[in-house]
């Protein structure tokens, strides 16, 4: 299959998740990603670890997000380095970075410099809150603004201090939304020739991220409470919630209290009728987290699909892994590395005209590509 | 050409949050994206009632955050002369979205294959729960369950909570996202080869995609199951002192930074001893409940006065109150008035700024059919 961005050449200046996690799509639906890094330093995402989990110099954090890219080592502190990246600059369809404000400029590498190189480019920055006013020198980190952007209190129960989402969620938005604008000004260039100038920042992805929430808050003028018990959306009513059973965990989605009880078959529910399960949603779902107790995930399972209700069990990594609705995905690809060795990771999970995009082609060691890249522009 | 997706015409026959929400993103981008609904009821969204916040006329305000600056046409796909309409329709298109659980297009005679037959240069999308096949395809595709599913209640929380679920309806707006990248990609390549594509995705491999970084880690390190901290978890994968904590008067989020110098700068010698980063990891909850009993003693604004200069990196804790009142807001200009027939209502704009302008429009979201006469007319239908 002929992948769709094929002989797009897209340039990564950017670091850790937000823009890398963008060149990660834009490679797996067929674009050539190149990683512009410093010749020693390389980029700063390489030594990020958890778990002190590494591959070679690299951590396995980088080689997940940058599987499928190349690298092109230069320091752009020198002229003669410069001059190549300017002839690469001059051929390439997209520049990514995720600097902070001013350090591209700097660089003569500011999106009025590479216009003057290339006017049909497609030129995004990430940052972490706009490029002006009070925050633009804060980090752009993503807890940082999971914490200002009012999402730490949409999870969680109303008694939780503020809860974090447990991802790098605003990185990973803010990436994949750049990765859509990107496509989309592609398809501009495209028609017309003219290059465009993207700008994102995590704030704006997460406020974007939470816009129903927003959006009911401001008709309202009422911040969304979380509810005191079992919360799973604050705007929702009962019972909306994840629930303990005698032996694990079921979710439960909106439905009505009556259809509920008929698989629940709980005395004490039936005087709440449908107008109460917003109002009293925490009286309602105690007593439900009660009854749900006395029996096994299973027995409650198969009552609720005897009835066609919305009810899940929650699994773990280990439990979804294990069963017939996940491989049936197959999700997971390895990656070739060096020396025989290899990695499992998930694929793009986009499927284009049925198939699965797979690619088993590693991240690269620092000026991997180098003299390729060099001999292609000379 | 004005904006991105100039003289795009994308069929949006999708419900609830997750097709909707990569229309809406097409039509900020400059599609005209037209929702067609089922007479009578339309959208399930419409009516979905949310808290207590009822707009006039008894729709909901996530149904208009959601579709704003779209058109409705109302046609009944079920029925053959409205069918005809709608194929008439899809002919001229060059995007069509549905969120369908799989079979119900094949049922009606709309899946790729005959589309193909009508449009041979359509980008069909289609976002179904669980994959188009398996144990749970015909599972519905809902946000809270797919979560359950994908492990990821495993991640938020401290170790002695239940499973905790996002708050907010985060594999809707992931599988669509997922869904508009690839069916842009599919415009892009459009143009060079002149035909369409089929594009699928599901809600399970988008929360699978969003937890890439930490599956990966399990797959290949001996399936070790995350281990949320006991204490301010913020994140299952990450160091002390990494969290949420309360303070005097509020609270105080802290990224990563150095244990002992955090300590210092803090004026505890409590953490002296926390010098090698090994540390940070395997007895965070410990070095959390010190900074926690800390951190409780001065203000959030005090403790940001410390630390901020010092290049730690830290941050306040907002509400939606906080966050409206704060300059750094202000300046983004996120809200935006739309006005529809009967209501105006203040929602978020497009987060992304092209060619330095903010992707803004007025046009609220659409009656039951509000567009009928008008696209019959435009279209020949």
């Amino acid at each position: 299959m002929q992948l769709p961005l094929k002989g797009i050449v897209a340039l990564e200046f950017s670091q850790y998740l937000s823009g890398p996690c963008a060149g990660l799509r834009l490679a797996d639906l067929g674009a050539r990603v190149i990683k512009i890094e410093h010749p020693e330093k390389g980029e700063a995402g390489r030594r990020l670890v958890i778990k002190n989990l590494w591959v070679d110099e690299s951590s396995l954090l980088f080689h997940t997000i940058n599987r499928n890219k190349e690298s092109f080592a230069v320091d752009l502190n020198n002229e003669g380095d410069m001059q190549w990246l300017r002839k690469l600059v001059a051929r390439a369809h997209v520049i990514t970075h995720n600097f902070r404000p001013g350090v591209m400029e700097r660089k003569g590498l500011g999106y009025e410099d590479v216009k003057q190189m290339n006017a049909s480019i497609v030129y995004t920055q990430i940052s972490g809150y706009g490029e002006k006013g009070p925050w633009k020198n804060k980090p752009g980190q993503d807890l940082l603004v999971q914490s200002l952007s009012g999402l730490a209190y949409t999870t969680g129960s109303y008694d939780d201090a503020p809860m974090p989402c447990g991802l790098s969620i605003g990185d990973y938005l803010c990436g994949n939304q750049a990765v859509q604008f990107i496509i989309a000004a592609l398809i501009k260039a495209k028609k017309t020739g003219h290059g465009t100038l993207l700008q994102l920042s995590l704030m704006e992805s997460l406020i974007d991220f939470q816009f129903e929430f927003f959006t009911t808050y401001f008709q309202s003028k009422k911040v969304p409470q979380r509810a005191r018990f079992n919360n799973a959306n604050s705007l929702l009513s009962a019972p909306y919630g994840i629930y303990g059973t005698a032996d694990g965990y079921i979710a439960i989605a909106m439905m009505p209290l009556n259809e509920l009880n008929k698989a629940l078959q709980c005395e004490a529910l039936r005087v709440y009728s449908e107008e109460d399960s917003f109002s009293k949603r925490d009286e309602i779902k105690e007593i439900i987290a009660r009854h749900l107790l006395t029996g096994t995930n299973q027995y409650w399972l198969q009552k609720a699909e005897a009835l066609d209700l919305w009810i899940m069990p929650v699994l773990s990594w280990k439990e979804m892994r294990a069963a017939e609705g996940y491989k049936i995905l197959e999700m997971e690809q390895e990656i070739m590395l060096a020396k025989d060795q290899s990695f499992v990771t998930t694929r793009c999970p986009v499927r284009i005209n049925k198939q699965l995009l797979k690619s088993n082609k590693p991240a690269p060691s620092i000026g991997e590509n180098n003299a390729n890249i060099k001999a292609s522009l000379a | 050409m004005n904006t991105l997706l100039e003289d795009i015409l994308v069929l949006d026959f999708s419900q609830f949050l997750s097709g909707p929400s990569a229309g809406l993103r097409m039509a900020d981008m400059g599609a005209r994206v037209i929702k067609i609904e089922r007479p009578g009821t339309g959208d399930i969204c419409r009516m979905l009632y949310v808290s207590d916040v009822k707009l006039p006329g008894g729709e909901s305000t996530i149904f208009h955050a959601i579709n704003r600056n779209k058109e409705s046409f109302a046609a009944d796909i079920k029925d053959e002369v409205s069918l005809r309409s709608v194929k008439k329709l899809i002919a001229k298109a060059d995007v069509m979205l549905h969120n369908f659980r799989p079979g119900v297009m094949e049922r009606i005679g709309l899946d790729y294959e005959r589309v193909k037959e009508i449009n041979p240069s359509i980008v069909y999308g289609e976002i179904s729960g669980y994959g188009q096949e398996g144990e749970w395809k015909h599972l519905p595709g809902q946000d809270l369950l797919l979560q359950s599913v994908s492990g990821i209640t495993y991640l938020t929380g401290n170790a002695g909570h239940p499973p905790v679920p996002m708050g907010v309806a985060v594999a809707d707006i992931i599988a669509g996202t997922h869904l508009s990248q690839g069916i842009l990609a599919a415009l892009l390549q459009l143009l060079h080869t002149g035909e369409g594509a089929l594009i699928q995705v599901s809600m399970l491999e988008s929360l699978l995609d969003f937890q890439f970084e930490v599956l990966t880690c399990f797959f290949n390190d001996g399936n070790d199951m995350p281990l949320r901290s006991a204490v301010n978890g913020a994140h299952a994968y990450i160091a002390a002192p990494y969290g949420i904590y309360k303070t005097a008067d509020g609270y105080i989020a802290i990224a990563m930074a150095p244990v002992a110098k955090l300590g210092e700068l803090m004026g505890t010698d409590a953490l002296s001893g926390y010098t090698k980063s090994e540390d940070w990891f395997a007895k965070r909850d410990k070095i959390k409940g010190v900074l926690q009993g800390v951190f409780m003693q001065k203000a959030t604004a005090v403790w940001l006065s410390v630390l901020e200069p010092a290049d730690i990196w830290c941050a306040d804790v907002y509400d939606y109150d906080d966050l409206l009142a704060s300059e750094g807001y202000k300046l983004l200009e996120m809200e935006q008035w739309v006005v529809s027939d009967k209501v105006k209502i203040k929602t978020t704009r497009c987060p992304v700024r092209v060619d330095g302008n903010m992707l803004t429009s007025q046009r609220g979201a659409p009656l039951l059919g509000e567009h009928n006469e008008k696209i019959a007319k435009e279209f020949g239908l």
